[in-house]
């Protein structure tokens, strides 16, 4: 067997490891409805601007004559609510679809922020090892034996509302954890002889590092990155709900389910009901991603 | 010290030890005396290596080979010794000179990274280190390549999309490429099929009269041996016991142990089952025998391979050997 004599091809895309993923990936039905549901929920969040019947923040937009209206209520102007409006008059459906801006933008890039600092003390952590990874993981865990909530919500008394403010605290709760995940993947490939080979070749430890050890830690972390982006989505859904999350003027959609769970016993269902059914029509969408790629990656559940 | 010296190795030892336990810790404390259990993976081995020389390694598994050749790429340090390369210890050396010394693993599968392409992995050796400039890198793959027996067009490939011994031409390429005078070979191909090891092996010979390369060639397998080098060290239990000219040690060998070894390792030439495997197992490096290691497996031992153990003794100008029954 030749090299020499094997006809020159180009690389399919479905022999590359991206693609063998894809083609995973697309096999089982209720991962692909869970990644359009991705897509539709990103979309909608990128374009609510363009894409919303109304903005819901423009006050020069909103008639108290039209609040308090029910789901598919029309005005004399011919506008349709239709998932009702608040008592200014506010469109629901619009105010969802800018709440999922502010809610998934939040969790993305918090979840990616906590990613990097996470990603950076786990290899550092797992590559140098004895004192170092003895004390990193001590703080680890001492972070991680506290309650998400109630290290968020300290930190947010402390610090006040704010959009950047609940960014921080949502980082400062998530980061031990992707640091404890990829610290445990790091000493598995630290000790394969690719290592040793780079080692060899005498690179610094920084490209060993971040160009070798952290590419092949990649696809179970991303997996976790998926799923907590979902879970950051419902931490900040939940500290909005209780009054200390993003300020009223950006409403996300856990605040907007605050707003309205006043009206709930005086019938106006729609303010808390439709917000609610797109954060968790949001969550299971990531999470049944995310609980897909995990199978798909894990080579023992694989082919099952 | 000759000026023709490539490498030299001078009474290297390597040491593991697991550290004592939290119990033992406290016990010490109370003033036990414990003392962490620890294996003599090397033990006092000293070899020289000539520029374009190819030295064979052998001996059986967990006899300390593999051990021999990370400690000479720096992937673990010794525990006392010296390794010299041009005169130089390795420890002082700068890593761009360093280069000069390269290694090819035993496991082709797991020696490259699997989430880079190949081409790429020994693009990445050649840019980091400016091994040639800038203009001249595409030529300078292409020939690395086709010495190597690799087909231009398979270096966009992921390494998974590869046999073992095309994988392992990769290992040779992207070590070749860093312009090495000496290349470590751990068990090169051991992890092959026999047909594929011809090629490879006739690979390591033709690159070798090319480039003028000298070899540390690890192996358990006396043909491969045999065929590839000039000289062999026969190892056992972390020391060198018999080292000499490879038709010298391998047709006529002195000491029991390579006897043994080379009566163990079938021939088909012979067509008959006339090996013989060496009695009893190989002894816990945690506990090695005293005297000569290799006593309680040896034929002829006596009273004094029991007590003491025997110093290297040259035999002649190239051969050396450590028996007290050799004379």
């Amino acid at each position: 067997m030749s090299n020499a004599a094997q006809p020159a091809q180009r690389l399919a895309f479905k022999d590359t490891p991206l693609g063998h993923f894809v083609a995973d990936f697309s096999a089982n039905p209720i991962a692909v409805i869970g990644f359009v549901g991705v897509l539709l929920v990103v979309f909608i969040a990128i374009f609510a601007p363009w894409i919303a019947p109304q903005n819901p923040y423009d006050l020069m937009q909103l008639d108290f004559m039209d609040g308090n209206l029910e789901p598919g209520a029309q005005t004399a102007l011919g506008f349709t609510f239709h998932l009702g409006s608040d008592n200014q008059g506010r469109d629901i459906l619009s105010a969802i679809m800018y709440g999922l801006r502010t809610s998934l933008s939040i969790g993305a890039a918090s979840a990616f922020i906590a990613l990097i600092i996470g990603a950076t003390v786990g290899l550092i952590s797992a590559w140098f090892g004895g004192r170092t990874d003895t004390i990193i993981m001590r703080i680890v865990e001492v972070q991680m034996s506290f309650p998400a909530v109630l290290i968020a919500l300290v930190l947010l008394a402390v610090l006040g509302q704010g959009t950047e403010k609940i960014m921080f605290a949502l980082v400062a709760v998530q980061w031990a954890y992707y640091a404890r995940t990829i610290r445990g993947l790091a000493l598995v490939e630290k000790n394969r002889e690719y290592i040793d080979a780079a080692r060899c070749l005498r690179y610094s430890q920084t490209r060993i590092i971040f160009g070798h050890l952290l590419p092949n830690c990649m696809p179970p972390l991303i997996v976790i990155v998926t799923m907590q982006v979902a879970h950051a989505i419902a931490l900040e859904s939940t500290l909005s709900f209780l009054g200390i999350g993003v300020p009223i003027t950006e409403p996300s959609l856990g605040l907007l389910i605050a707003n309205g769970f006043h009206f709930m016993q005086s019938g106006r269902y729609w303010l808390s009901i439709f917000p609610g059914l797109a954060l968790v029509f949001t969550i299971v969408s990531i999470n049944l991603v995310g609980d897909h790629m995990r199978d798909i990656l894990n080579p023992r559940t694989r082919g099952q | 010290m000759s000026e023709d010296v490539l490498l030299s190795v001078k009474n290297l030892s390597k040491t593991f030890s697991k550290p004592l336990g939290l119990g033992d810790k406290f016990a010490n404390l109370m003033g036990a005396g414990r003392k962490p259990e620890t294996v003599r993976a090397v033990d006092d081995l000293s070899f020289d290596l000539r520029p374009g020389e190819a030295l064979g390694l052998v001996g059986e598994s967990g006899c300390g080979k593999s051990t021999v050749a990370r400690l000479i790429m720096g992937l673990l340090s010794q525990t006392s010794g010296q390794i010299e390369y041009r005169n130089t210890p390795t420890s002082q050396m700068s890593a761009h000179d360093l280069l000069k010394i390269q290694m090819v693993f035993q496991d082709p599968y797991s020696s490259l990274n699997p989430r880079m392409r190949i081409g790429d992995q020994i693009r990445e050796a050649i840019n980091v280190h400016n091994i040639v400039p800038k203009a001249e890198r595409d030529a300078y793959m292409a020939s690395i390549f086709e010495q190597c027996g690799i087909d231009d067009s398979l270096t966009k490939r992921y390494p998974h999309q590869f046999s073992g011994g095309q994988r392992q031409r990769f290992g040779i390429a992207r070590a070749l490429a860093m312009q090495p005078d000496l290349v470590i070979c751990d068990e090169p191909v051991a992890a092959l099929d026999v047909s594929i090891q011809a090629q490879i092996i006739n690979l390591f010979m033709d690159l070798r009269k090319q480039k003028n390369l000298a070899y540390l060639f690890i192996s358990h397998d006396l043909s491969v041996v045999r065929h590839l080098c000039d000289r062999v060290a026969v190892m056992y239990l972390g020391r060198i016991v018999e080292q000499g000219p490879v038709d010298q040690v391998l047709d006529n060998p002195r000491h029991p142990y390579t006897q043994a070894l080379k009566a163990s390792s079938p021939k088909i030439s012979t067509g008959k089952r006339n090996f013989e495997p060496i009695r009893g197992e190989i002894p816990s490096p945690l506990d090695p025998p005293s005297g000569c290691h290799f006593h309680p497996r040896c034929p002829k031992a006596n009273e004094q391979c029991l007590r003491e153990m025997p110093k290297p003794q040259r035999l002649s100008e190239t051969m050396s050997i450590s028996c007290h029954l050799a004379t």
